[in-house]
């Protein structure tokens, strides 16, 4: 037996007894890679998601809904930044891993690909977004790698507040006016297909999902999840009284849960691959900032040698 | 709640409370616009921050002048059904991010300011006033120190951010003299020893402002004719096109729950 | 200038009054202070602090993992550094 198989023996060995995969420890090759996209895939889906968001920053209701998104907003930076450190343990320097986003090499989550055209908008991403993103992230916290795990802890119980106080939007314009109403019905109309395609392509169409669910870097697939986050995302719709729109959807009683119709494929490879609504503007925003930033960052650095020179110097007389 | 107050005294303080909570919020709806855009995520973060103390600063304010106003009126209709002529925020606040460098300059030469003021006002007679300024203080503290360290950074950094800053700090400047100028308000409310006259802050505020420009190699602008009006209403052309996107959907769709 | 990252840094937190500080994650910063507050806005917006450490990433040295083992197992054995190994009289109560 190689000693090459023989680590990658004693790796499993160590992911199916549940003990946590740590920076320094042996791994093979294709799982720090699997990791670095991973993680860097969802702490750009933080930043990026900053920007649809952020919008509705300026022109928010009220002085306590202008406060609460900002908070979001802020913990969704906060989380970019737990999900960047984790990368960090991998080897991947965060500039580097920017670069990779601002170059386009580096995927982030479509669904923010999609415009926010209305207020309500803020309460269907909190909602169904970050709800999706939630049944996402909870298994994640128990992810072979501990680095990733230690973050989805931080970000999943920080997060808790992120969904509710979109449902809570969405509720109060469903108890509001008739005009609030149609605009809480249109976002769900808007927001609806591309929160159900977050969840990936089918098992059968994906190509990663069977060796990171043996790594325990998944530890469930695409269609587990989505159908967990159907099945408890409908009764919310209806006590609020919004339509959800797919007329496929239905309950099944010998399954358990519920039947849904098909999802568009195409536009979801589409807005992947760059042709949605916000691609290009989104990344201009994410490269505008790191270039007009470049100065300050610069000066930082120059400042603080500046000073440690100084300081040497200081000493020395 | 205090003693009833002589009708004047009460318009005077529901007025300045006003200027208080206006200038906060402006500033506020102004660091919004960074949200995303930030240098660097650490500072993006940094300055989300204090835009959330600005904006909670904001809210007890306008609930104190709500009480004062007794109208009838919430916090929301204060900051969002009132026009640009009734806004009383100083203009230095209104002034566009420009770089990050002139965000920095903006933060710092107000923070100063309400570092001293607030100090003062903390000692204030009117007990809620007080209790506001004691609050705010401790936030003011940190973010007087946060944006006094950038300008340090900024001003001793390379080259290019020296100049940067600079130009920024030579651009801004002529908002920084209203803060000294007492509005009928304040002066009525000085002369009762309510809150501290504002003029008199002018020399600390000086010294405090040298004193981080000298250690970041900067150069303090000299006797340049100060723009005011901010006080009473009267603003640069920027303010309102900033109410035009915070207020539209309370104006589009009047008298609702959001 | 060609870019790079402002230092990483790895910060420690005291929760609480009495407690250790305990390892919460990383950041970047130019500078120590600058690093404190950064730790303070990223790390602290809950309140989950009253003192912050800020560590240098470069000056952390870690324990091979490879040798955890041969590095670690000695103290296995060592029961005796534990109190349930002596039994004393249940008369005597706590101890």
């Amino acid at each position: 037996m190689s000693p090459q198989i023989n680590l990658e023996e004693q790796f499993q060995a160590k992911i199916d007894a549940e003990i946590k995969i740590e920076p320094k420890d042996w791994m093979p090759d294709a799982y720090r890679k699997t990791l670095i996209r991973q993680i860097s895939q969802h702490a750009h889906s933080e930043i990026v998601g900053m920007l649809p968001e952020g919008n509705w920053l300026t022109r928010a209701p009220s002085l306590k809904r202008k406060a609460t998104l900002l908070a979001k907003v802020q913990d969704e930076a906060g989380h970019g930044l737990y999900l960047y450190s984790a990368v960090e343990t991998l080897g991947i320097s965060r500039l580097q891993t920017i670069e990779d986003l601002l170059s386009g090499k580096a995927k982030y989550s479509s669904i923010f690909n999609y415009p926010t055209l209305t207020w309500a908008d803020m309460g269907a991403i909190g909602w169904l977004v970050d709800g999706a993103a939630i049944m996402n992230q909870v298994p994640l916290c128990r992810t072979s790698y501990g680095p990733y795990a230690r973050a989805m802890v931080r970000v999943c119980k920080e997060e808790s507040f992120h969904q509710r106080q979109g449902y809570e939007i969405m509720m109060t314009l469903m108890n509001g006016s008739a005009e609030q109403k149609e605009m809480a019905q249109d976002a769900m109309n808007r927001w609806w297909w591309p929160a159900i395609m977050m969840f990936g392509p089918t098992d059968s169409e994906s190509s990663n999902t069977e060796q990171s669910v043996k790594w325990k870097i998944k530890r469930h697939t695409n269609d587990e999840l989505r159908q967990k986050f159907i099945d408890a995302t409908v009764p919310q719709a209806e006590y609020i009284g919004l339509t959800i729109p797919d007329k496929d959807l239905k309950w099944n009683e010998a399954k358990g849960a519920y039947d849904f119709g098909a999802i568009n494929w195409d536009e979801f490879w589409n807005v992947v691959k760059g042709n949605g609504p916000c691609n290009k503007q989104r990344l201009e925003a994410r490269q505008n900032a790191h270039n007009n930033g470049a100065w300050v960052r610069e000066a930082a650095s120059a400042y603080a040698e500046k000073r440690a020179k100084r300081s040497v110097t200081a000493e020395v007389a | 709640m205090n003693i009833a107050l002589h009708n004047d005294t009460q318009v005077a303080l529901s007025n300045y409370v006003l200027q208080l909570a206006d200038t906060n919020l402006i500033l506020a709806q102004r660091i919004c616009e960074w949200c995303g855009h930030g240098p660097v995520l650490e500072q993006d973060i940094a300055l989300s921050n204090i835009g959330l103390d600005l904006l909670g600063q904001t809210r007890s304010l306008y609930q104190y002048a709500a009480e004062l106003l007794d109208e009838d009126k919430s916090e929301d209709d204060l900051a969002y059904l009132r026009s640009e002529r009734q806004f009383k925020n100083l203009l230095l606040v209104e002034q566009p991010n420009g770089d990050f460098g002139y965000t920095i300059v903006r933060q710092f030469l107000y923070e100063t300011f309400q570092q001293l003021l607030l100090t003062e006002l903390k000692k204030s007679s009117n007990t809620q006033l007080a209790a506001i300024a004691e609050k705010s203080l401790i936030e003011t503290n940190y973010h007087y120190k946060w944006s006094a360290e950038w300008v340090i950074r900024l001003g001793d950094g390379t080259e290019e951010s020296k100049s940067r800053i600079q130009k920024s700090i030579n651009e801004i400047w002529t908002y920084s003299g209203e803060m000294f100028i007492p509005c009928a308000a304040e002066q009525l409310l000085a002369s009762i020893s309510i809150i501290p006259d504002v003029a008199a802050l002018k020399e600390a505020w000086m010294r405090k402002v040298k004193t981080v420009l000298d250690e970041a190699t900067l150069t303090m602008p000299e006797n340049m004719y100060m723009q005011q009006g901010g006080k009473t209403g009267v603003h640069t052309e920027h303010l309102g096109y900033i109410l035009a996107e915070m207020q539209y959907l309370q104006r589009q769709y009047p008298r609702q729950q959001w | 200038m060609q870019q790079q990252d402002w230092p990483l840094w790895e910060i420690f937190i005291r929760s609480r009054q009495g407690l250790d500080h305990k390892h919460v994650g990383s950041l970047h910063a130019a500078d120590a202070q600058m690093a404190i507050e950064n730790a303070r806005d990223v790390y602290t917006r809950r309140m989950e602090g009253v003192s912050i450490w800020a560590v240098e990433s470069k000056y952390i040295h870690a324990s091979n993992p490879d040798e955890a083992g041969a590095f670690f197992e000695p103290a296995e054995d060592k029961v005796y550094r534990h109190p349930t190994f002596y039994d004393i009289p249940e008369a005597i109560g706590h101890m």
